[in-house]
């Protein structure tokens, strides 16, 4: 296809992606160098309904709209909202490294800024639901096929429910079935004979019941694509190599796996974007005291009372770093085979 | 007997309600557009503003929990979407900051005949909100589980860590305690209601600058920690729903719940046998030996937006004043503790009552107060969960402040 044939099949999806992606991500980037203007404070009366009359700080409004008018995006702050106490806290490491005593205490003083508590439970969760919903999906892949025609079509549908179920209902739903009068937390208390344990109260255990609500969520994405991938394993191999005498394990070890790899990458791509802006669980769980994710930061610099919005900006442009880090090893190894291919 | 009777109270509501859509509310022309939060009572003045609609007025209202999120984008517009904004003691600081209501006295001398002066919310001299209901937490508790251990209704937090040691002592129950400790606005309230409670100032005077960084602050870490030890131990899940929930179980003998739940409370629904007719509300108990009850007074009033026309906000406070006038009070006396003339106190008022008249004060006001807030709100959870001490969290604290705050160009 000649190149101004193809730039011109491509120019309304680039135009799109200019004005619904980079330029929303521009923005992000320029607000997140900015805070707020000093704002200029008066003391003033005010009274209420109880306790009378008091003395009260006021921004004074009239100075402030006139500041505001001169520079609208606030002031310029560099990188001065990346290296505070509530991002990359640059100062408060140095005092950490500086005096310490000991490696645990470092850690612990560490995990206590919120930037760094909330990105440990970000790339956990990455890391452990990842591969682990992978593998699930993966067997349960194996475990359909084999079934006869009649029922495949019920228990397609049953796996693919969590996928179906919107994120935050389904982690109230989950949350609800722990809860020690729930389904889940009432057969534990039994099992283990222990009336006082609840998965919501230790740090542990409410990781562990994200963890496990992160596998059971996204598990149906990876069953989808690798029964589909499935479906396109060649025939005469796998009919050869039962002639052979392989087992079904060997089979599935040396000619299903490997003809499924790039789906593989494929799938471990997308999991860890979405996984690594983990934050409807942490919501529905109430989990805030034990876990945090980057994302739900950015909730919570929006969802107060006062919104910070340079915090969030740069929140968010140190989650698309994070992002393009996670992903750099596979995107280096998919344009390797790419360019083994095309030679 | 009881569908029967609710039969009658929803007739006699019906027939109020009409008569009322009668009501002349005086209004020539304009648009009225509420935004406010949605519970029961905001929910009721909205309807009642609503019968002011006519051929020549629109009055539209959009009760919604995320009003807060709205309000400032809502009305910084010009024409602004919405009128009236019904704010509380928080709420109505980003609207004054950013200077988009309008101040009242004018409307207030024209229409509002019927607003006694305590209604009026005065910032530098000029009225900025007209108030009509108050709301503060107090206590709830069950008077047979106190009186089978013998204990007298608890003043102090330090007498209800005491009945709790004597309830779960004498085996009557095992997490006699609960309250509102997740993270987030409930925990960061607990806070700064117990700090109110010692006398303590938030900020050093006219600046910005933290100071809860004291004996208080120590005080008030200890006593929240300390009640934890009688709660389910799931306590840092609980919001106010939740622990309305354990505590119409059956499973709480004290809590210190929202005035606003009272009449929730007393309606039962839900409720174990036994809990609704032992339960009762008293003032909000002090701390540390102070006389000040430990919680903040809340009101709700109105504002109306500075970017409309003035027949627009000459409609729309007229309308909300129809919306809390006396007679709407008068036919609703349970659902709120009204501000407003000729109110009756009911059942449901007793506690917010008492613990007004006890002194309470009110959650402050100052533009820095929601920075704070939001510091508390998360700095706050590890200490509640056991995994750093006192010293550390007011240290978090601190530092989560003051970083938002420079970032929010007030230090």
């Amino acid at each position: 296809m000649p190149h101004k044939t193809f730039f011109a099949f491509i120019l309304p999806s680039l135009i799109a992606m200019a004005l619904f992606i980079a330029l929303p991500i521009v923005s992000v980037v320029v607000q997140s160098f900015h805070v707020e203007h000093g704002r200029i404070l008066v003391e003033v009366e005010s009274c209420q309904p109880f306790g009378g009359c008091t003395k009260e700080t006021r921004v004074d409004t009239a100075a402030m709209s006139e500041l505001k008018a001169a520079q609208p995006m606030g002031q310029f702050n560099g990188f001065g909202t990346y290296l505070n106490r509530g991002h990359l806290a640059v100062n408060e490491i140095g005092a950490i490294l500086a005096n310490n005593n000991g490696f645990g205490d470092i850690v612990t003083r560490i995990y206590n800024l919120p930037f760094y508590k909330a990105l440990s439970f970000t790339l956990v969760f990455c890391f452990v639901v990842t591969p682990l919903a992978m593998a699930l999906g993966f067997a349960i892949a194996l475990a359909v096929n084999t079934l006869p025609k009649v029922t495949k079509g019920p228990v397609i549908f049953f796996s693919l429910l969590p996928m179906i179920i919107t994120p935050l209902i389904g982690s109230l739903i989950l949350y609800w079935m722990i809860q020690p009068n729930g389904i889940i937390g009432a057969t534990l208390r039994h099992v283990f004979n222990d009336p006082t344990l609840s998965l919501r109260q230790s740090p542990a255990l409410t990781w562990f019941s994200l963890l496990f609500y992160g596998v059971w969520t996204n598990a149906p994405f990876s069953f989808v694509v690798f029964y589909a991938g499935l479906q396109t394993v060649p025939a005469d191999t796998l009919e050869s190599a039962m002639i052979d005498g392989a087992s079904r394990w060997e089979r599935i070890r040396y000619i299903v796996i490997p003809h499924l790899a790039p789906l593989a990458t494929f799938v471990a791509l997308v999991q860890l974007m979405d996984n690594f802006r983990v934050f409807e669980p942490i919501v529905g769980f109430s989990a805030e005291a034990n876990a945090t994710s980057l994302s739900w930061m950015i909730f919570n610099d929006l969802a107060g009372d006062a919104q910070l919005f340079g915090s969030a900006g740069a929140t968010s442009v140190l989650t698309i770093i994070g992002v393009v880090i996670l992903l750099t090893p596979v995107l280096i190894r998919t344009w390797r085979e790419f360019n083994h291919k095309v030679v | 007997m009881k569908p029967f009777f609710m039969l009658a109270v929803s007739t006699v509501a019906l027939a109020l309600g009409a008569g009322a859509a009668y009501a002349e509310c005086g209004i020539e022309a304009g648009s009225v557009r509420i935004l406010s939060n949605d519970f029961e009572a905001l929910r009721l003045v909205n309807t009642t503003a609503e019968e002011c609609a006519s051929d020549s007025v629109t009055v539209t209202a959009n009760a919604t929990a995320e009003h807060k999120n709205l309000q400032v984008p809502a009305l910084s517009i010009n024409p602004a979407e919405y009128t009236v904004a019904v704010v509380a003691n928080n709420s109505i600081v980003p609207l004054m900051n950013d200077d988009l209501i309008r101040p009242l006295d004018d409307l207030v001398a024209e229409y509002g005949a019927s607003l006694q002066p305590n209604q009026l919310i005065k910032i530098d001299g000029k009225t900025m909100a007209v108030a009509f209901m108050g709301n503060a937490q107090h206590l709830f508790y069950r008077k047979d589980i106190l009186d089978k251990a013998g204990i007298a209704e608890p003043k102090s937090y330090e007498d209800i860590l005491a009945a709790a040691e004597k309830i779960k002592a004498d085996g009557l129950m095992e997490y006699p305690l609960a309250a509102s400790d997740k993270p987030g606005w409930d925990l960061a309230a607990e806070f700064v209601n117990a700090y109110l409670g010692t006398g303590g100032e938030f900020f050093a005077p006219g600046s910005a600058e933290l100071a809860i960084d004291n004996e208080n602050g120590m005080k008030v870490l200890e006593t929240m920690k300390a009640l934890t030890a009688y709660m389910d131990p799931d306590y840092l899940t609980f919001d106010a729903n939740g622990i309305q929930a354990e505590y119409k179980a059956g499973k709480v003998a004290m809590m210190v719940q929202w005035g606003s739940l009272a009449g929730d409370m007393l309606k039962g629904e839900g409720a174990a046998e036994g809990v609704v007719e032992n339960t009762v509300m008293a003032g909000a108990p002090t701390i540390g030996g102070g006389t000040v009850p430990a919680v903040a007074l809340w009101w709700d009033g109105f504002t109306i937006a500075k970017n409309i026309s003035d027949e627009d906000a000459a409609a729309s406070f007229q309308a909300m004043v129809h919306g809390i006038s006396p007679e709407m009070v008068a036919a609703n006396p349970t659902v709120a503790t009204w501000l407003v003339s000729g109110y009756e106190p009911g059942p449901n008022a007793v506690g917010v009552i008492a613990t007004a008249n006890a002194g309470a004060r009110a959650y402050p006001m100052q533009p820095y107060m929601g920075l704070l807030h939001t510091a508390l709100s998360s700095e706050l959870a590890e200490y509640m969960a056991g995994k750093e001490d006192a010293t550390q969290a007011l240290a978090d604290v601190k530092a989560a402040y003051d970083t938002a705050a420079k970032e929010g160009g007030y230090l």
